[in-house]
């Protein structure tokens, strides 16, 4: 669904992204892990095109988008809920989620709008107990539900996650990767960047662990898990010498 | 039946981009944490980065056996030693061994690799795999082993069966129904067989999977006929991975490579370009997935040809033709590889036997023999004296066997006879086995 070869990226003279190849198959649940600083952000705005690259290639669905801008990424099928979840907080619930719907939303609010809403708020039903309150005065665990919820308003095919567990109590992380898992049954693929690569690779069927700008591993999510350099890419260290113990 | 239909019937565009990507993982692992190749790399000015296409692994140098060797025993591993879980190991006749690490998920790749080829005989859980290779450093008998265990398949480590009599007593009891090992053992077990008087009906044997020596169609044939089985070619190298590298389908058109974990190619031994699908040339694997001993276009020293196009089981990946010999003049006789300057270095280390040799390899009754001709010189003092030539004999034989574990029959000859057959070479070898 997703292919990116030789992806590049940066900001000014920093090369953040040094040649990123990666794909996502049609409803995988793929996670990039790596440690703060790794460039994982910059891949996911590159794709959506928040960010422009500077070199490589993302195709989605066949599709050359690479370059293009974001809304017209998410005119694709492809949305973006970007990192510390930037939902509109003097705005009720129920108007960020009709923000989400702009590439949908014409005048009135039509049909598809509303199933849409539906659908979020059978997903997260806290949302439609709140609808008519300020999206500011939400606890962090329902800001993420309400970021979520606005991406999937634009009724992608692909949903690119970024660092969703951010500043969230153990238990909610918990509950938000088990809605985003879901989210494959309902025909939606799933990009999660994550710097919790424990909990990412719980719901992962495939993870890339992703070092300085490039992707130094690549495998099945228990292979990760398995995988002691993941640890290692984690915590950000690397070991000297081969026989350190 | 396909083991692993998603990658083993995965699209050439699919395909292409994994291999792209793990190859990409994969180099810029080996920059980080293997000496040798972050050093081979700078010194020929090569950035990783720079390789954007599967083309482009073309620009990178090789690895070779000589580089392997140079690193004895861990210089090439890429991963911290407590994160290896296993080692095997050539024999070192050749020089000194080459030490194979495994990681964790090395070894689970590699026991689905071998599973793979099972399944891809029509190997299943219901069999009972009898496993006549050697459990021990080399990779046969565990590599095989491991991948019968993850197919679900009973399996039978067997390779310690003192005799092939008792091999075929467990064959007959056990009601075995695949047989993995050398193909010359499975001649010898023929033989037991018959010696025997048991018909290869009185067993459930089915299947055989060989390899690890050259065998030939012909060879393919005799075992067929005299065990009554269908029997496939399976491809493996201990410095790559073991068996599971590449394998016969039910088609027996071509062996299987398995490219979602290793890139092959083929090249000119002589002057290192690449060859077209069809020509042969001496295989060159690159892996890119292993984590603890990953190696970059290595020159495995066999010849043989890739074979493009779909083959009527399914599986999209290339093929390769059987192997037809080695770039150089590597034996592999009694299970041991060596060259045949090797045993001329062991007996121009004895005293007073010309350093002139003639090396005999025949098969008889599936057992390897080498002949050694050698003269005793004539400024030996004793030249006359049996006893003594005798005790020189002995003592020559058992250098060969301490030095190489091979068991030869040397035989001592003319001086002037020996000269006529080996030429102004100094020595001569012929392979009179018909593999």
């Amino acid at each position: 669904m997703l292919r990116v070869r030789n992806l590049e990226a940066g900001y000014n003279k920093l090369k953040v992204l040094r040649g990123i190849s990666v794909h996502v198959g049609a409803q995988e649940i793929v996670t990039v892990i790596g440690a703060n600083g790794a460039g994982k952000s910059t891949f996911l705005n590159t794709v959506a095109g928040v960010q422009a690259p500077r070199a490589g290639d993302i195709e989605f669905d066949g599709q050359p988008i690479g370059g293009m801008s974001s809304f017209e990424v998410v005119a694709q099928g492809c949305a973006l809920v970007p990192e510390g979840r930037l939902v509109f907080s003097p705005l009720t619930v129920e108007e960020n989620l009709t923000l989400g719907a702009y590439t949908q939303y014409k005048q009135k609010r039509n049909a598809a709008v509303e199933r849409q809403m539906e659908r979020v708020y059978h997903l997260f039903p806290v949302l439609a107990e709140r609808k008519k309150q300020l999206a500011g005065t939400l606890s962090g665990g329902e800001q993420q539900m309400l970021a979520i919820g606005r991406a999937l308003m634009a009724n992608p095919r692909l949903i690119m996650l970024d660092e969703p567990s951010m500043g969230l109590a153990p238990l909610v992380v918990k509950s938000i990767l088990e809605t985003i898992a879901s989210l494959r049954d309902d025909g939606v693929t799933i990009l999660l960047v994550e710097q919790n690569s424990k909990a990412a690779l719980g719901i992962a069927d495939r993870g890339y662990v992703m070092e300085t700008g490039s992707i130094v591993l690549e495998g099945t999510a228990q292979e990760l898990l398995n995988n002691n350099d993941v640890q290692r890419a984690y915590l950000g260290k690397d070991y000297q010498t081969i026989d350190e113990r | 039946m396909m083991f692993d239909a998603k990658y083993e019937a995965m699209s050439r565009d699919e395909l292409a981009q994994l291999q792209i990507e793990r190859l990409q993982a994969t180099l810029r692992r080996v920059c980080r944490n293997v000496a040798f190749y972050r050093t081979l790399f700078n010194e020929r000015g090569i950035d990783v980065e720079e390789v954007r296409d599967l083309d482009a692994l073309q620009q990178l140098p090789f690895t070779t056996r000589a580089d392997l060797q140079a690193s004895y025993p861990y210089g090439m591993f890429a991963v911290p030693l407590r994160d290896i879980v296993r080692l095997h190991a050539t024999s070192g006749t050749t020089g000194r061994p080459l030490v194979v690490g495994y990681t964790r998920n090395d070894l689970d790749h590699w026991s689905g690799l071998v599973a793979r080829q099972l399944a891809g005989v029509g190997v299943d859980e219901h069999d009972f795999v009898q496993i006549a290779f050697s459990y021990s450093l080399f990779t046969g008998g565990l590599g095989f082993h491991y991948g019968a265990e993850r197919l679900g398949a009973s399996v039978i480590p067997a390779s310690n069966a003192a005799n092939s009599a008792d091999q075929i007593a467990i064959m007959r009891d056990y009601k075995t129904t695949v047989l993995a090992g050398a193909p010359s053992s499975a001649l010898v077990m023929a033989t037991a067989l018959e010696e025997l008087g048991l018909h290869p009906e009185e067993l459930q044997l089915r299947v055989g999977l060989f390899g690890a020596e050259p065998w030939s169609d012909d060879l393919r044939e005799r075992i067929e006929e005299r065990l009554h089985i269908k029997a496939f070619d399976t491809y493996g190298v201990s410095e790559i991975m073991g068996p599971g590298v590449a394998a016969e389908c039910e088609q027996r058109s071509g062996l299987h490579i398995n490219e979602d974990h290793f890139i092959a190619e083929v090249i000119d031994p002589i002057t290192l370009a690449p060859r077209q699908p069809g020509e042969e040339g001496e295989l060159v694997f690159t892996t890119i997935t292993k984590e603890g001993f990953p190696v970059i276009r290595y020159r495995t020293g066999d010849l043989a040809s890739l074979v493009e196009g779909a083959c009527p089981c399914g599986r999209t990946n290339l093929r390769m033709s059987r192997v037809k010999g080695r770039t150089d003049d590597l034996v592999i006789a009694q299970g041991v590889k060596f060259f045949p300057s090797q045993l001329r270095e062991v007996i121009m280390q004895q005293q007073w036997i010309s350093p002139h040799i003639a090396v005999i390899i025949d098969r008889k009754e599936g057992s390897d023999t080498i002949e050694v001709r050698a003269a005793v010189s004539e400024q030996a003092p004793f030249f006359d004296e049996v006893s003594k030539v005798s005790e020189l004999h002995d003592n020559a034989v058992r250098a060969l066997r301490m030095s190489l574990g091979l068991s030869v029959q040397l035989t001592f000859v003319e001086i002037a006879t020996l000269r006529r057959e080996v030429g102004s070479k100094g020595m001569r070898l012929s392979d009179r086995r018909e593999l």
